[in-house]
């Protein structure tokens, strides 16, 4: 039945993983998780004995703090990994995804900055749930009268939403307090062995691993979510509504389901950016961030956990590392500028010659296959 | 909510309401005609807007004018908007139809899914955004001041200026002349068949591929006239100039019943009113929520739009 669309290589790599004992495999998971955890540290490089700070070091941003790029990404991926659920799984164009981590950060911002015309000054830690509570009920308010229609009319809906939140924060000069932004959010809580704060300003480390910690959480219950009985319905959902329905998949609870989950990750993802930042204004929640998630998901093969991983490093961490290279051979080169270009060309040129993504997903690799296979031979026809 | 602005200003409400609204429809156009044959939001259509509105300028450039030259004589001027007009058409056509040969055509061939299309729509409306953005370094662009705005004429106190009467009137005759060519040309019947039903209109001999470049073609072209009415309106363009507008625009052809082309015309003059409205009474903060607002509501209450959808029941 299942279409093999894999090549020989990734196939073969595919069975010797699912061959070895389950020790093994847990083993190498938890080694690949505790390399990350000490990636950004310096001591690791001069125990490998790699020149720290010199130029020619491979996987160091030589332009931006190690660390702090390290963060973004992570940040990248947990978006990624939220993105996922909606457009992957569910198979809802999500357009307006960033709109729901800028309301997450405003939501934290508000409560606890003590500059916030609501007074409350919460602590960051308290502030936290609240904030993926209210991106949760914005995503069921948004999508409670989009998802009933057809799902072309939701990817705009999103797109004018995510448009309309930047465009109030700039625009409103009272609560939201315009371009001059909210500042004077806390950091998250905690101290070290030495009484200084752990989240400090200097250091992004802390919020790397935090942010770490949380992907791999969220990445735990998003993956037995996919395989219960509502991920088993997303996937019939994806794969033709009607016949869902049909079936006895009450389609419309389950898209809203997916729906507020993807934004209730975008929410969390917000506020540990704004703890981490201390300050947000309009102008870090430009639409293009929104297509750039879209982009990484798509790249790393919609529908696959590991690949919306794979390509949320590879969107954020790539144009970086690039600045580097650019750099180090002498050359002005900001790839970050580039960015959206070259993501936009690669979601077009991916869509039609590799659907499935770099990482695909089995069986929605199949379902492109199959597509591909049903296509009638339109050139076939003589022109008139 | 302030009734005493609201209500003091309508009639000049009203009237920059349409002016606006004239050219939300004539994008809206280009939205109405891809959707009705396809089932498809072209979201790269505010960019083939955007190229209309750099090229116009661009033409005007090249013909000597900038910023600060004064206004031409009428000779001049009259050469001079309609060479900015077939320029501006002719180059969002163009762009229209490589969006569709370059992202849109290959997918169909593959029998992709409808969420790869919005997807490649996406991308491609970000590729030419960007394209333009590097190349002009971000920058807004100013217009040259070709028609200076002169009250012609008051209607209950409210001033109607000459660029008002210009987009009106360019309008309605764009309008008269896509109606009719959908409804009575030869090439319009076959856009009406392959709307209606396009397996059986291949059947009956009419080429859809053909059909579907033409659909391109002429929402190119309203786009293009739409652009060259905003640079003589609002007086500059950037590379994202296209984004807001064309969200309008699209939420305008909802409004009207996508897929409809009187449709379109009736939601973007409604859409460009109801805008001006809102500014009135909640602050001008509020008037780029209006179509957005409206087209929630819209699709809650009434989805298929005022006048209905379906571009191949447009004579009835």
């Amino acid at each position: 039945m299942t279409a093999t669309v894999d090549n020989k290589r990734t196939a073969g790599f595919k069975s010797r993983w699912a061959a070895m004992p389950k020790q093994v495999r847990w083993a190498a998971i938890a080694a690949l998780v505790v390399l990350l955890y000490i990636l950004p540290n310096k001591w690791f490089y001069e125990y490998l004995g790699f020149p720290i700070g010199s130029d020619y070091f491979a996987f160091y941003t030589t332009r931006s703090d190690f660390a702090g790029v390290l963060f973004d990404t992570a940040v990248f991926v947990l978006l990624a990994v939220g993105l996922n659920v909606v457009v992957g799984f569910a198979g809802l164009l999500d357009l307006g995804y960033f709109g729901f981590y800028a309301l997450g950060a405003y939501t934290v911002a508000l409560l606890t900055s003590p500059e916030s015309r609501f007074g409350t000054n919460w602590p960051w830690l308290a502030a936290v749930p609240l904030a993926v509570m209210v991106t949760m009920v914005s995503g069921v308010i948004l999508g409670g009268p989009t998802l009933r229609l057809r799902g072309d009319y939701l990817a705009i809906v999103t797109l004018g939403f995510a448009e309309m939140i930047r465009l109030y924060a700039a625009r409103n000069e009272g609560i939201l307090q315009g371009q001059r932004g909210i500042p004077g959010i806390p950091h998250p809580p905690g101290s070290g062995t030495d009484g200084k704060p752990l989240f400090g300003v200097v250091d992004a480390r802390p919020y790397y691993w935090l942010m770490l910690t949380l992907i791999l959480v969220v990445l735990l219950l998003i993956r037995n979510l996919a395989n219960s009985r509502v991920g088993r319905a997303w996937v019939a959902i994806r794969e033709d509504e009607d016949a869902a329905e049909i079936m006895g998949v009450p389609t419309f609870k389950y898209k809203l389901w997916a729906f507020a989950i993807g934004a209730a990750v975008a929410g969390l993802t917000g506020a540990v950016f704004a703890g981490k930042q201390t300050f947000i204004n309009s102008d870090q929640f430009v639409l293009e961030s929104s297509i750039l998630v879209l982009a990484a998901v798509i790249l790393g093969g919609a529908g696959n956990i590991k690949g919306a991983i794979v390509g949320g490093a590879v969107t954020w961490y790539l144009p970086e590392w690039l600045r580097g290279i650019g750099d180090l051979l002498g050359v002005e080169f900001d790839a970050a500028e580039y960015r959206i270009l070259v993501f936009g060309l690669v979601v077009i040129v991916m869509m039609i010659f590799r659907p499935q993504g770099l990482v695909p997903n089995r069986r929605r690799a199949a379902e492109f296959a199959d597509r591909r296979k049903e296509a009638v031979p339109q050139e076939t026809v003589p022109n008139e | 909510m302030n009734f005493d602005e609201l209500f003091g200003n309508f009639p000049a409400l009203t009237i920059t309401g349409l002016e606006q609204g004239a050219i939300y429809a004539l994008i809206a156009l280009g939205y109405t005609l891809v959707y009705g044959v396809l089932r498809l939001i072209n979201f790269a259509h505010s960019e083939v807007f955007m190229v209309g509105t750099f090229t116009a300028l661009w033409t005007w450039q090249a013909l000597g004018y900038n910023q600060n030259s004064a206004a031409p004589a009428l000779g001049p001027l009259i050469l001079a908007v309609v060479a900015g007009l077939v320029v501006a058409m002719a180059a969002s056509a163009v762009t229209a139809v490589t969006v569709e040969l370059v992202a849109y055509r290959p997918l169909r061939r593959r029998n992709a899914p409808p969420l790869a299309f919005l997807i490649t729509a996406i991308g491609a409306s970000f590729v030419l955004a960007e394209s333009f953005g590097i190349g002009t370094r971000r920058a807004p662009f100013g217009m040259p001041d070709l028609l200076p705005q002169k009250t012609v004429f008051t209607v209950f106190g409210a001033a109607v200026t000459n660029v008002q009467l210009l987009i009106l009137g360019v309008t309605l005759i764009m309008m008269v002349a896509l109606d009719q060519f959908v409804n009575r040309s030869r090439q319009g019947r076959g856009i009406r068949a392959v709307a209606q039903d396009a397996d059986t209109a291949a059947l009956m001999g009419v080429n859809k591929n053909r059909v579907i470049l033409l659909v391109f073609v002429l929402g190119g072209l309203m786009a293009g006239v739409g652009a060259l009415l905003w640079d003589i309106r609002f007086g500059y363009t950037k590379f994202n100039v296209g984004f807001l507008i064309g969200l309008k625009a699209f939420a305008a052809a909802v409004l009207g019943g996508i897929g409809n082309l009187r449709g379109a015309l009736l939601g973007g003059l409604l859409l460009g009113v109801a805008e001006n409205y809102a500014a009135g009474l909640f602050g001008g903060d509020w008037k780029d929520f209006t179509g957005f607002v409206l087209l929630i509501v819209l699709l809650m209450f009434r989805p298929t739009g005022l006048l209905g959808e379906s571009l191949g029941r447009a004579r009835a």
